[in-house]
């Protein structure tokens, strides 16, 4: 199991109670790094989530990188999760992600299923970016 | 119904113990529901009034002659009479059945529209309305080549009467508001509004699909010409909801559907229609809904408005005083006239977010811009969390609402 994934599992054993695991997700999207205001624009926003999501993306040495933002603070913490899980790997490791962590934490069951669907376009968006720039990569070499 | 309930003040705790949904667990939290704007719960003499329908006498309406369709008729038709006593209108030919205000909105913005609007003319609305009652008027002056003029909404939420006066015009055909705010809970002046606009001979129709689950209401005393409710919000079933009309309006009024019920006669080349209501009620109506509506309106009235309005009053004023202690709070909509609902903004907080931490914890509100974006742009916000209180709500879930919303608001700050 991948380093990132094995950490997130370990902080979330941490907390029994709900609220505290919320907390845990309010203080990841504090750490994330800022997003430059030019990805805040309607290009950038993740289809199919109630709140908003700005995500972008671009490749360094090979790995994906990923950048995002939100207007509220459970799901910047959510998109900051994603992001520790997928940012800095090679576009076949995201893409091969099942993002299976997400139940073993429990995050999932304690989601309404507007919020379900909104965390999967997020993923689907991230993955979209993995396969657009393997693809890219496999027409140049 | 419990004879202990109809005290002279309502005795919550044994009303409680008719609505069998607030027994409910949320979260591994004891429930507290305060998103009674969206949709109210249901006593157990709606429910069982539905179930009834279904076990006993289902049958359809007004075609059949055998045992159980007369059954059915005849407890539609009763329901008919008690919406007309419970709103007091003239004649039980007024009320006609809907799906809810929404469609009760859309029959008149297309019959009336089709019967009196012409280009040029103007439709009023307010800045305040929720989006039922805006979209179906847009429509309507689209088709029609009329004009949307809007009631602009003042600093406290409360429609600007002065403004409204310069909008009345002899081209004014139809005012169409609100009686209470979905959005804030605000209670407007539409005896005045209604008052102003027969003035300059135009219509009037009032939204009270907030109004209905809090205030009495009487439909001869407002001389509104049109009124629309909810049964859902009442307390009753979901999906089906009633139109007032004056009969002498409606009469003038082509129907909004084709189809059975309404039908005089047909024949290939023409068709008479049917006489009020049944002009528009195209098809087999809601029956088990017709007669859920009435069991929660007999519901409502044994508890008795004088009770609910002044519980209900009790419940905002101190609601109103908890949450005003909570730091950043802001309430928007600060109206003296009032249901129990609170709509606020947290300083620096999302609403989105207090509604997840608000549910962790059992509560329920709704957050956003509660189907009034005009509303929200008026104020320049996004959205604000939504508190909806009924009669079944306690002082003590208040105080729950209080440190919960407390609780998200500590671990949102960090």
């Amino acid at each position: 199991m991948n380093g990132v994934i094995q950490d997130i599992i370990e902080e979330f054993e941490l907390f029994e109670d709900q609220m505290d695991k919320y907390s845990h997700i309010v203080d990841m999207g504090k750490s994330l790094p800022v997003l430059e205001d030019r990805y805040k624009t309607e290009d950038y926003v993740v289809k199919g989530c109630q709140s908003k999501v700005w995500l972008h993306a671009y490749e360094s040495d090979g790995k994906v990188v990923y950048e995002a933002d939100s207007n509220t603070a459970i799901t910047k913490g959510i998109v900051a999760m994603l992001v520790r899980v997928l940012s800095n790997r090679i576009p076949d490791e995201i893409l091969a992600e099942d993002m299976q962590f997400i139940e073993t934490i429990g995050l999932r069951s304690h989601l309404s299923s507007q919020r379900s669907n909104g965390l999967n376009s997020m993923i689907r968006e991230m993955k979209l970016f993995a396969k657009a720039i393997k693809q890219k990569n496999e027409v140049n070499s | 119904m419990n004879s202990s309930i109809m005290a002279n003040t309502l005795n919550v705790e044994q009303i409680r113990k008719e609505f069998p949904i607030l027994k409910t667990e949320a979260n591994s939290y004891p429930l507290v529901y305060l998103d009674n704007a969206a949709t109210s719960q249901k006593p157990k003499v709606v429910i069982n009034a539905v179930s009834n329908y279904y076990k006993e006498y289902n049958s359809n309406v007004h075609r059949a002659a055998h045992f159980l369709s007369d059954k059915a008729t005849v407890a539609y038709e009763n329901a008919r009479v008690t919406i007309k006593e419970f709103i007091n209108a003239e004649d039980a030919r007024e009320i006609n059945f809907v799906r809810g205000t929404t469609e009760g909105i859309n029959l008149v913005a297309y019959s009336f529209g089709a019967a009196f609007v012409k280009p040029g003319d103007e439709i009023i609305i307010s800045n305040i309305e929720h989006h039922s009652n805006i979209v179906p008027w847009q429509m309507l002056c689209e088709r029609c080549d009329a004009v949307l003029k809007v009631i602009p909404v003042s600093e406290n939420g409360e429609m600007d009467l002065s403004a409204f006066e310069q909008l009345l015009s002899d081209k004014t055909k139809l005012v169409a508001v609100q009686h209470i705010s979905n959005a804030l809970g605000i209670i407007h002046p539409i005896e005045r509004i209604i008052e102003l606009a027969h003035r300059k001979n135009a219509y009037v129709f009032i939204d009270g699909a907030q109004a209905s689950p809090h205030i009495p209401i009487d439909v001869r005393e407002l001389d509104c010409d049109f009124y629309a409710f909810s049964s859902h919000k009442m307390f009753g079933p979901t999906g089906i909801g009633i139109l007032y009309g004056k009969a002498s309006i409606l009469e003038k009024l082509p129907p909004y559907q084709g189809g059975g019920e309404m039908i005089k006669e047909v024949t290939l080349e023409k068709t008479t229609y049917n006489d009020l209501p049944y002009k528009f009620e195209a098809g087999t109506p809601n029956i088990a809904g017709a007669v859920g509506l009435e069991a929660a309106i007999k519901f409502i009235t044994e508890l008795g408005h004088k009770e609910i309005m002044k519980y209900e009053h009790d419940l905002l004023l101190y609601a109103t005083k908890e949450l005003m202690e909570i730091e950043g709070l802001k309430i928007i909509g600060n109206a003296t006239s009032k249901v129990p609902v609170i709509s606020f903004i947290v300083k620096d907080i999302h609403a989105y977010d207090i509604g997840v931490l608000l549910d962790k914890q059992g509560i329920a509100v709704r957050t956003g811009h509660h189907c009034c974006q005009p509303l929200m742009n008026r104020f320049q916000i996004e959205g604000t969390c939504r508190a909806s209180f009924a009669f079944y709500n306690t002082m003590h879930e208040v105080d729950m609402l209080k440190s919960s919303l407390q609780q998200a608001i500590n671990i949102l700050r960090g």
